[in-house]
Protein backbone atom coordinates (compact mmCIF):
# COMPACT_ATOMS: atom_id res chain seq x y z
CA UNK A 1 0.00 0.00 0.00
CA UNK A 2 1.22 3.40 -1.11
CA UNK A 3 2.30 5.85 1.79
CA UNK A 4 -0.82 8.15 2.07
CA UNK A 5 1.65 10.72 3.31
CA UNK A 6 -0.02 11.33 6.91
CA UNK A 7 3.21 11.05 9.02
CA UNK A 8 4.17 14.72 7.56
CA UNK A 9 1.46 15.84 9.97
CA UNK A 10 3.65 14.39 12.80
CA UNK A 11 6.65 16.44 12.17
CA UNK A 12 7.59 18.88 14.40
CA UNK A 13 4.42 21.21 15.70
CA UNK A 14 2.40 20.50 11.90
CA UNK A 15 -0.58 19.09 13.53
CA UNK A 16 -0.77 21.87 15.88
CA UNK A 17 -0.41 23.98 13.08
CA UNK A 18 -3.12 22.18 11.53
CA UNK A 19 -5.53 22.53 14.47
CA UNK A 20 -4.43 26.20 14.89
CA UNK A 21 -5.70 26.87 11.45
CA UNK A 22 -9.12 24.76 12.31
CA UNK A 23 -9.45 27.09 15.41
CA UNK A 24 -9.57 30.12 12.56
CA UNK A 25 -12.41 28.98 10.30
CA UNK A 26 -14.14 27.61 13.44
CA UNK A 27 -13.66 31.07 15.05
CA UNK A 28 -14.71 32.92 11.88
CA UNK A 29 -18.16 30.49 11.57
CA UNK A 30 -18.96 31.10 15.00
CA UNK A 31 -18.74 34.92 15.12
CA UNK A 32 -20.96 34.83 12.20
CA UNK A 33 -23.00 32.37 13.13
CA UNK A 34 -23.94 34.97 16.62
CA UNK A 35 -24.28 37.25 14.31
CA UNK A 36 -26.46 36.08 11.86
CA UNK A 37 -28.84 34.64 14.42
CA UNK A 38 -29.29 38.09 16.61
CA UNK A 39 -29.80 40.02 13.14
CA UNK A 40 -31.78 36.89 11.52
CA UNK A 41 -34.40 37.34 14.19
CA UNK A 42 -35.04 40.61 14.03
CA UNK A 43 -35.07 40.86 10.23
CA UNK A 44 -37.07 37.51 10.38
CA UNK A 45 -39.75 39.91 12.36
CA UNK A 46 -39.64 42.85 9.65
CA UNK A 47 -39.96 40.38 7.12
CA UNK A 48 -43.83 39.45 8.25
CA UNK A 49 -44.63 43.45 8.55
CA UNK A 50 -47.68 44.13 7.02
CA UNK A 51 -45.17 47.62 4.85
CA UNK A 52 -44.76 46.45 2.07
CA UNK A 53 -41.39 49.01 1.12
CA UNK A 54 -39.80 47.14 4.04
CA UNK A 55 -40.84 44.11 2.66
CA UNK A 56 -39.66 44.59 -0.88
CA UNK A 57 -35.89 45.89 0.53
CA UNK A 58 -35.98 42.42 2.05
CA UNK A 59 -37.04 40.44 -0.65
CA UNK A 60 -34.12 41.94 -2.74
CA UNK A 61 -32.24 41.56 -0.41
CA UNK A 62 -32.45 38.15 -0.32
CA UNK A 63 -32.70 37.50 -3.79
CA UNK A 64 -28.95 39.32 -3.87
CA UNK A 65 -27.50 36.80 -1.35
CA UNK A 66 -29.16 34.02 -2.59
CA UNK A 67 -28.05 34.51 -6.18
CA UNK A 68 -24.36 35.97 -5.81
CA UNK A 69 -21.59 33.56 -4.61
CA UNK A 70 -20.59 33.96 -1.60
CA UNK A 71 -16.56 33.80 -2.75
CA UNK A 72 -17.68 37.04 -5.40
CA UNK A 73 -19.04 38.62 -2.60
CA UNK A 74 -15.85 37.97 -0.45
CA UNK A 75 -14.20 39.35 -3.28
CA UNK A 76 -16.15 42.32 -3.59
CA UNK A 77 -15.83 43.44 0.01
CA UNK A 78 -12.04 42.25 0.71
CA UNK A 79 -10.59 43.67 -2.54
CA UNK A 80 -13.36 45.93 -4.12
CA UNK A 81 -14.69 47.82 -1.35
CA UNK A 82 -11.60 48.74 0.48
CA UNK A 83 -10.03 50.27 -2.99
CA UNK A 84 -13.67 52.11 -3.65
CA UNK A 85 -13.76 53.43 0.22
CA UNK A 86 -10.29 53.36 0.82
CA UNK A 87 -10.94 51.85 4.37
CA UNK A 88 -8.67 49.23 5.95
CA UNK A 89 -10.30 45.95 6.46
CA UNK A 90 -8.50 42.96 7.45
CA UNK A 91 -9.03 39.70 5.78
CA UNK A 92 -11.11 37.85 8.97
CA UNK A 93 -13.50 41.18 9.28
CA UNK A 94 -14.41 40.91 5.85
CA UNK A 95 -14.98 37.22 5.85
CA UNK A 96 -16.90 38.22 9.37
CA UNK A 97 -19.30 40.68 7.48
CA UNK A 98 -19.38 38.96 4.45
CA UNK A 99 -20.77 35.69 5.99
CA UNK A 100 -22.66 37.37 8.41
CA UNK A 101 -24.03 39.25 5.65
CA UNK A 102 -25.44 35.78 3.72
CA UNK A 103 -26.40 34.33 7.11
CA UNK A 104 -28.70 37.09 8.65
CA UNK A 105 -30.37 36.94 5.59
CA UNK A 106 -30.95 33.00 5.43
CA UNK A 107 -31.70 33.37 8.93
CA UNK A 108 -33.98 35.75 8.49
CA UNK A 109 -36.10 33.57 6.09
CA UNK A 110 -36.28 31.08 8.15
CA UNK A 111 -38.31 32.83 10.83
CA UNK A 112 -39.99 34.63 8.67
CA UNK A 113 -41.11 31.48 7.54
CA UNK A 114 -41.15 30.44 10.74
CA UNK A 115 -43.67 33.15 11.77
CA UNK A 116 -46.01 32.72 9.28
CA UNK A 117 -46.69 28.75 9.42
CA UNK A 118 -47.68 30.00 12.91
CA UNK A 119 -51.46 29.98 12.22
CA UNK A 120 -53.30 32.91 13.08
CA UNK A 121 -55.82 31.10 15.64
CA UNK A 122 -52.96 30.56 17.86
CA UNK A 123 -52.96 34.43 17.92
CA UNK A 124 -56.65 34.56 18.39
CA UNK A 125 -57.04 32.59 21.11
CA UNK A 126 -53.99 33.83 22.94
CA UNK A 127 -55.70 37.41 22.42
CA UNK A 128 -59.30 36.10 23.50
CA UNK A 129 -57.73 34.45 26.92
CA UNK A 130 -56.87 38.43 27.26
CA UNK A 131 -52.52 38.70 26.82
CA UNK A 132 -51.80 42.17 25.39
CA UNK A 133 -49.68 41.63 21.97
CA UNK A 134 -46.26 41.16 23.55
CA UNK A 135 -47.26 38.56 26.13
CA UNK A 136 -49.03 36.82 22.55
CA UNK A 137 -45.39 37.19 21.13
CA UNK A 138 -42.94 35.89 24.09
CA UNK A 139 -45.11 33.14 25.07
CA UNK A 140 -47.24 32.07 22.40
CA UNK A 141 -45.75 32.47 19.00
CA UNK A 142 -41.77 32.87 19.77
CA UNK A 143 -41.57 29.53 21.63
CA UNK A 144 -43.55 27.43 18.95
CA UNK A 145 -41.11 29.20 16.20
CA UNK A 146 -38.43 28.84 18.01
CA UNK A 147 -39.00 24.83 17.55
CA UNK A 148 -39.22 25.29 14.23
CA UNK A 149 -36.22 27.04 13.26
CA UNK A 150 -33.76 24.89 15.44
CA UNK A 151 -33.22 22.33 13.42
CA UNK A 152 -33.49 24.20 9.79
CA UNK A 153 -30.69 26.96 11.51
CA UNK A 154 -28.60 24.02 12.13
CA UNK A 155 -28.60 23.34 8.85
CA UNK A 156 -27.68 26.94 8.01
CA UNK A 157 -24.93 26.98 10.61
CA UNK A 158 -23.30 23.84 9.17
CA UNK A 159 -23.27 25.32 5.86
CA UNK A 160 -21.57 28.04 7.06
CA UNK A 161 -18.72 26.25 8.91
CA UNK A 162 -18.34 24.31 4.99
CA UNK A 163 -18.19 27.36 3.75
CA UNK A 164 -15.50 29.34 5.80
CA UNK A 165 -12.95 27.35 3.47
CA UNK A 166 -13.58 30.00 0.98
CA UNK A 167 -11.79 32.66 2.72
CA UNK A 168 -8.34 30.78 1.87
CA UNK A 169 -9.13 33.12 -1.24
CA UNK A 170 -8.64 36.14 0.39
CA UNK A 171 -5.33 35.27 1.96
CA UNK A 172 -6.87 34.13 5.27
CA UNK A 173 -4.52 31.09 6.82
CA UNK A 174 -7.10 28.97 7.74
CA UNK A 175 -7.14 24.97 8.30
CA UNK A 176 -7.05 24.03 4.11
CA UNK A 177 -4.17 27.01 3.78
CA UNK A 178 -1.83 25.39 6.53
CA UNK A 179 -2.88 21.89 5.29
CA UNK A 180 -1.46 23.27 1.91
CA UNK A 181 1.88 24.85 3.39
CA UNK A 182 2.16 21.38 5.04
CA UNK A 183 1.68 19.12 2.14
CA UNK A 184 4.18 21.86 0.17
CA UNK A 185 7.16 22.41 2.26
CA UNK A 186 6.93 18.01 2.37
CA UNK A 187 6.94 17.94 -1.03
CA UNK A 188 10.22 15.61 -1.58
CA UNK A 189 9.82 13.69 1.50
CA UNK A 190 6.19 12.56 1.73
CA UNK A 191 4.88 13.35 -1.96
CA UNK A 192 1.52 11.81 -1.28
CA UNK A 193 0.32 14.47 1.53
CA UNK A 194 -2.01 15.84 -0.30
CA UNK A 195 -3.96 13.09 -0.11
CA UNK A 196 -3.46 11.99 3.65
CA UNK A 197 -3.17 15.84 4.76
CA UNK A 198 -6.58 16.88 2.90
CA UNK A 199 -7.96 13.40 3.93
CA UNK A 200 -7.32 14.86 8.02
CA UNK A 201 -8.37 18.18 6.88
CA UNK A 202 -12.16 16.72 6.08
CA UNK A 203 -11.75 14.34 8.95
CA UNK A 204 -11.88 17.55 10.92
CA UNK A 205 -14.38 19.33 9.35
CA UNK A 206 -16.61 16.19 9.33
CA UNK A 207 -15.92 16.52 13.58
CA UNK A 208 -17.15 19.85 13.82
CA UNK A 209 -20.18 19.07 11.19
CA UNK A 210 -21.17 15.98 12.51
CA UNK A 211 -22.51 16.70 15.74
CA UNK A 212 -24.43 19.59 15.07
CA UNK A 213 -26.45 18.05 12.65
CA UNK A 214 -26.76 14.86 14.53
CA UNK A 215 -27.96 17.83 17.18
CA UNK A 216 -30.90 18.92 14.70
CA UNK A 217 -31.81 15.48 14.23
CA UNK A 218 -32.03 14.78 17.48
CA UNK A 219 -34.15 18.12 18.01
CA UNK A 220 -36.36 17.22 15.37
CA UNK A 221 -37.24 13.80 16.65
CA UNK A 222 -37.61 15.11 20.32
CA UNK A 223 -39.86 17.93 19.15
CA UNK A 224 -42.01 16.29 16.45
CA UNK B 1 -85.92 34.85 29.42
CA UNK B 2 -83.91 35.92 31.79
CA UNK B 3 -82.11 40.01 31.94
CA UNK B 4 -80.47 40.22 28.80
CA UNK B 5 -76.54 39.79 29.56
CA UNK B 6 -75.17 39.89 25.86
CA UNK B 7 -76.79 42.28 23.03
CA UNK B 8 -75.26 42.33 19.66
CA UNK B 9 -77.53 45.27 17.80
CA UNK B 10 -77.53 45.56 13.97
CA UNK B 11 -73.65 43.98 13.46
CA UNK B 12 -72.26 44.47 9.87
CA UNK B 13 -69.20 42.98 8.55
CA UNK B 14 -67.26 43.23 4.91
CA UNK B 15 -63.94 41.02 4.35
CA UNK B 16 -62.45 42.56 0.81
CA UNK B 17 -60.84 39.84 -0.96
CA UNK B 18 -59.16 39.59 -3.86
CA UNK B 19 -61.91 38.52 -5.89
CA UNK B 20 -64.55 40.76 -4.59
CA UNK B 21 -65.84 41.49 -0.90
CA UNK B 22 -67.88 39.16 0.96
CA UNK B 23 -70.71 40.60 3.17
CA UNK B 24 -69.97 38.15 6.39
CA UNK B 25 -72.49 39.72 8.45
CA UNK B 26 -75.61 41.43 7.54
CA UNK B 27 -77.19 43.13 10.11
CA UNK B 28 -77.37 40.90 12.69
CA UNK B 29 -79.22 41.57 16.12
CA UNK B 30 -79.59 38.81 19.02
CA UNK B 31 -80.05 38.80 23.20
CA UNK B 32 -78.51 36.15 25.47
CA UNK B 33 -79.79 36.07 28.49
CA UNK B 34 -77.81 35.80 31.86
CA UNK B 35 -76.91 32.20 32.43
CA UNK B 36 -78.57 30.97 29.41
CA UNK B 37 -77.15 28.36 26.67
CA UNK B 38 -77.89 30.03 23.42
CA UNK B 39 -77.09 28.19 20.38
CA UNK B 40 -76.14 29.76 16.92
CA UNK B 41 -76.24 27.49 14.12
CA UNK B 42 -75.82 27.35 10.28
CA UNK B 43 -73.46 25.88 7.53
CA UNK B 44 -70.06 26.68 6.88
CA UNK B 45 -69.78 30.67 5.34
CA UNK B 46 -73.06 31.25 6.86
CA UNK B 47 -71.02 34.16 9.44
CA UNK B 48 -71.28 32.58 12.43
CA UNK B 49 -67.11 32.56 13.15
CA UNK B 50 -67.48 36.11 12.37
CA UNK B 51 -70.24 36.45 14.26
CA UNK B 52 -68.51 34.95 17.37
CA UNK B 53 -65.10 36.51 16.91
CA UNK B 54 -67.30 39.98 17.23
CA UNK B 55 -68.83 38.53 20.66
CA UNK B 56 -64.84 39.17 21.91
CA UNK B 57 -63.65 41.60 18.86
CA UNK B 58 -60.84 39.30 17.59
CA UNK B 59 -62.96 40.63 14.43
CA UNK B 60 -64.24 44.77 14.54
CA UNK B 61 -67.47 44.66 12.84
CA UNK B 62 -68.14 47.44 10.51
CA UNK B 63 -70.61 48.92 12.52
CA UNK B 64 -73.48 47.84 14.68
CA UNK B 65 -72.59 47.38 18.58
CA UNK B 66 -71.85 44.30 20.88
CA UNK B 67 -73.18 45.01 24.38
CA UNK B 68 -71.84 43.12 27.48
CA UNK B 69 -74.39 43.63 30.61
CA UNK B 70 -75.37 46.96 29.03
CA UNK B 71 -71.53 48.07 28.51
CA UNK B 72 -70.32 48.41 24.84
CA UNK B 73 -67.01 46.83 24.10
CA UNK B 74 -66.75 49.07 20.97
CA UNK B 75 -66.56 52.24 23.49
CA UNK B 76 -63.52 50.57 25.14
CA UNK B 77 -59.91 51.12 24.57
CA UNK B 78 -57.28 48.43 23.79
CA UNK B 79 -56.50 48.17 27.51
CA UNK B 80 -59.68 47.96 28.78
CA UNK B 81 -60.64 45.75 25.72
CA UNK B 82 -57.47 43.15 27.01
CA UNK B 83 -58.54 43.19 30.28
CA UNK B 84 -62.35 42.34 29.51
CA UNK B 85 -61.48 39.54 27.68
CA UNK B 86 -60.12 37.82 30.22
CA UNK B 87 -64.24 37.87 31.32
CA UNK B 88 -65.14 36.45 28.18
CA UNK B 89 -63.90 32.83 27.80
CA UNK B 90 -63.37 30.89 24.13
CA UNK B 91 -63.18 27.83 23.46
CA UNK B 92 -61.86 26.12 19.65
CA UNK B 93 -62.43 23.63 17.62
CA UNK B 94 -58.30 22.33 17.35
CA UNK B 95 -58.47 23.04 21.70
CA UNK B 96 -55.09 25.64 20.91
CA UNK B 97 -53.11 24.31 23.80
CA UNK B 98 -49.63 25.12 24.46
CA UNK B 99 -48.02 21.65 22.92
CA UNK B 100 -45.05 22.07 24.47
CA UNK B 101 -46.30 21.98 28.20
CA UNK B 102 -47.95 20.00 30.46
CA UNK B 103 -51.99 19.74 31.21
CA UNK B 104 -50.92 21.85 34.60
CA UNK B 105 -49.14 24.28 33.05
CA UNK B 106 -51.47 24.64 30.13
CA UNK B 107 -54.26 25.86 33.09
CA UNK B 108 -51.83 27.67 34.76
CA UNK B 109 -50.92 29.87 31.56
CA UNK B 110 -53.99 32.42 32.06
CA UNK B 111 -53.37 32.93 36.01
CA UNK B 112 -49.72 33.26 35.14
CA UNK B 113 -50.58 36.03 32.82
CA UNK B 114 -52.22 37.76 35.42
CA UNK B 115 -49.68 37.67 37.30
CA UNK B 116 -50.98 35.12 40.26
CA UNK B 117 -48.29 33.71 42.62
CA UNK B 118 -46.82 30.20 41.49
CA UNK B 119 -48.63 28.14 44.59
CA UNK B 120 -51.88 29.99 44.05
CA UNK B 121 -52.10 29.16 40.60
CA UNK B 122 -51.09 25.43 40.92
CA UNK B 123 -53.89 25.28 43.69
CA UNK B 124 -56.10 26.60 41.52
CA UNK B 125 -55.35 24.88 37.73
CA UNK B 126 -55.77 21.35 39.83
CA UNK B 127 -59.14 22.53 41.39
CA UNK B 128 -60.18 23.24 38.04
CA UNK B 129 -58.93 20.43 36.33
CA UNK B 130 -60.63 18.23 39.12
CA UNK B 131 -63.57 20.05 38.24
CA UNK B 132 -63.20 18.69 34.64
CA UNK B 133 -62.13 15.55 35.74
CA UNK B 134 -58.61 15.37 34.57
CA UNK B 135 -56.51 15.27 37.68
CA UNK B 136 -54.64 13.14 36.96
CA UNK B 137 -53.25 13.76 33.99
CA UNK B 138 -52.22 17.05 35.26
CA UNK B 139 -48.37 16.04 34.03
CA UNK B 140 -49.71 14.45 31.16
CA UNK B 141 -48.95 16.51 27.89
CA UNK B 142 -51.25 17.69 25.58
CA UNK B 143 -50.06 15.28 22.23
CA UNK B 144 -50.81 12.07 24.59
CA UNK B 145 -54.77 13.06 25.34
CA UNK B 146 -57.45 12.54 22.94
CA UNK B 147 -59.65 15.05 21.53
CA UNK B 148 -62.32 15.23 24.10
CA UNK B 149 -59.76 15.42 27.27
CA UNK B 150 -58.10 18.24 25.50
CA UNK B 151 -60.78 20.19 24.92
CA UNK B 152 -61.65 19.56 28.84
CA UNK B 153 -58.34 21.06 29.38
CA UNK B 154 -59.44 24.07 27.41
CA UNK B 155 -62.46 24.56 29.39
CA UNK B 156 -60.24 24.05 32.28
CA UNK B 157 -58.07 27.11 31.06
CA UNK B 158 -60.69 29.15 30.02
CA UNK B 159 -62.20 28.77 33.55
CA UNK B 160 -59.19 30.20 35.25
CA UNK B 161 -59.90 33.63 34.11
CA UNK B 162 -63.78 32.92 36.11
CA UNK B 163 -65.14 34.65 32.58
CA UNK B 164 -68.71 35.81 32.96
CA UNK B 165 -69.25 33.88 29.15
CA UNK B 166 -67.98 31.77 27.62
CA UNK B 167 -67.96 31.65 23.46
CA UNK B 168 -67.50 28.07 22.15
CA UNK B 169 -66.43 28.25 18.25
CA UNK B 170 -67.27 24.66 16.69
CA UNK B 171 -65.72 23.16 20.24
CA UNK B 172 -67.19 19.71 19.45
CA UNK B 173 -67.03 19.60 15.64
CA UNK B 174 -63.80 18.04 15.77
CA UNK B 175 -65.07 14.94 18.17
CA UNK B 176 -66.88 12.26 17.85
CA UNK B 177 -70.48 11.60 18.54
CA UNK B 178 -70.39 10.39 22.28
CA UNK B 179 -67.23 12.53 23.04
CA UNK B 180 -69.41 15.33 21.87
CA UNK B 181 -72.35 14.79 24.51
CA UNK B 182 -69.61 14.40 27.03
CA UNK B 183 -68.01 17.73 26.55
CA UNK B 184 -71.95 19.26 26.38
CA UNK B 185 -72.63 17.79 29.47
CA UNK B 186 -70.06 19.43 30.47
CA UNK B 187 -70.99 23.03 29.29
CA UNK B 188 -74.11 22.45 31.31
CA UNK B 189 -72.85 21.38 34.45
CA UNK B 190 -70.71 25.07 34.36
CA UNK B 191 -73.64 26.53 33.75
CA UNK B 192 -75.20 25.13 35.89
CA UNK B 193 -72.72 25.52 39.07
CA UNK B 194 -71.34 28.80 37.99
CA UNK B 195 -74.26 30.55 36.21
CA UNK B 196 -72.50 31.82 33.31
CA UNK B 197 -73.71 32.52 29.99
CA UNK B 198 -72.80 30.14 27.52
CA UNK B 199 -73.00 30.90 23.66
CA UNK B 200 -72.76 27.90 21.42
CA UNK B 201 -71.62 28.26 17.69
CA UNK B 202 -72.05 24.93 15.65
CA UNK B 203 -73.67 23.70 12.36
CA UNK B 204 -74.47 20.24 13.90
CA UNK B 205 -78.83 20.36 14.90
CA UNK B 206 -77.71 17.45 17.64
CA UNK B 207 -75.20 20.01 19.37
CA UNK B 208 -78.16 22.24 19.66
CA UNK B 209 -80.49 20.51 20.15
CA UNK B 210 -78.96 18.58 23.30
CA UNK B 211 -77.68 22.06 25.25
CA UNK B 212 -78.89 24.60 24.05
CA UNK B 213 -82.52 26.85 24.96
CA UNK B 214 -82.89 28.98 22.85
CA UNK B 215 -81.31 29.32 18.91
CA UNK B 216 -80.89 31.41 16.24
CA UNK B 217 -80.40 30.00 12.58
CA UNK B 218 -77.83 31.87 10.76
CA UNK B 219 -77.81 31.93 6.56
CA UNK B 220 -75.89 34.14 4.27
CA UNK B 221 -75.05 36.74 6.99
CA UNK B 222 -77.71 37.24 9.27
CA UNK B 223 -80.50 35.80 11.27
CA UNK B 224 -83.13 33.80 9.48
CA UNK B 225 -85.36 32.46 12.56
CA UNK B 226 -84.68 32.53 16.53
CA UNK B 227 -86.70 31.12 18.64
CA UNK B 228 -86.79 28.23 21.62
CA UNK B 229 -84.86 25.11 20.29
CA UNK B 230 -88.27 22.93 21.04
CA UNK B 231 -90.35 25.34 18.87
CA UNK B 232 -87.75 25.58 16.09
CA UNK B 233 -87.21 21.46 15.50
CA UNK B 234 -91.27 21.38 15.67
CA UNK B 235 -92.29 23.93 13.17
CA UNK B 236 -89.11 25.30 11.29
CA UNK B 237 -90.67 28.08 9.42
CA UNK B 238 -86.97 29.35 7.74
CA UNK B 239 -85.17 27.37 4.74
CA UNK B 240 -82.19 27.22 6.42
CA UNK B 241 -83.73 25.79 9.34
CA UNK B 242 -85.66 22.95 7.22
CA UNK B 243 -82.32 22.45 5.44
CA UNK B 244 -80.43 22.07 8.76
CA UNK B 245 -83.29 19.74 10.21
CA UNK B 246 -82.76 17.64 6.98
CA UNK B 247 -79.26 16.90 6.89
CA UNK B 248 -79.72 16.31 10.37
CA UNK B 249 -81.62 13.66 9.88
CA UNK B 250 -80.32 12.18 7.13
CA UNK B 251 -77.04 11.89 9.42
CA UNK B 252 -78.83 10.16 12.01
CA UNK B 253 -80.29 7.69 9.10
CA UNK B 254 -76.43 7.24 8.09
CA UNK B 255 -75.66 5.94 11.93
CA UNK B 256 -78.68 4.04 12.21
CA UNK B 257 -77.66 2.38 8.85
Amino acid sequence: MPSLGIEVLFKGTNFLRLLGGLWVAVRISLISVAISIVLGIAVGMLMTAKRKLLKAVFRIYLEIVRIMPQMVLLFVVYFGTTRVFGWNLNAETAAILVFSFWGTTEMGDLVRGALQSIPAIQHESAQALGMNPLQVYVSVILPQTVRRIIPLSINLITRMVKTTSLVVMIGIVEVLKVAQQIIEANRRVAPNAAFGVFAVVFLLYFLICWPISRLAGYLEKRWS
Amino acid sequence: MAETYLEIRNLYKTFSAKNGSVEALKGVSLSIGKGEIFGVIGLSGAGKSTLVRCMNLLERPDSGDVLLNGESLLALNKEQLRLRRQKIGMIFQHFNLLEQQTVLENVCFPLEIRGIPKKERREKALALLEKVGLAEKAKAYPSQLSGGQKQRVAIARVLANEPDILLCDEATSALDPETTQTILRLLKTIRDSLGITIVVITHEMRVIQQVATRVAVLDGGSVQEEGSVVEIFDHPKSRAAKRLLLIADEEEESYAG
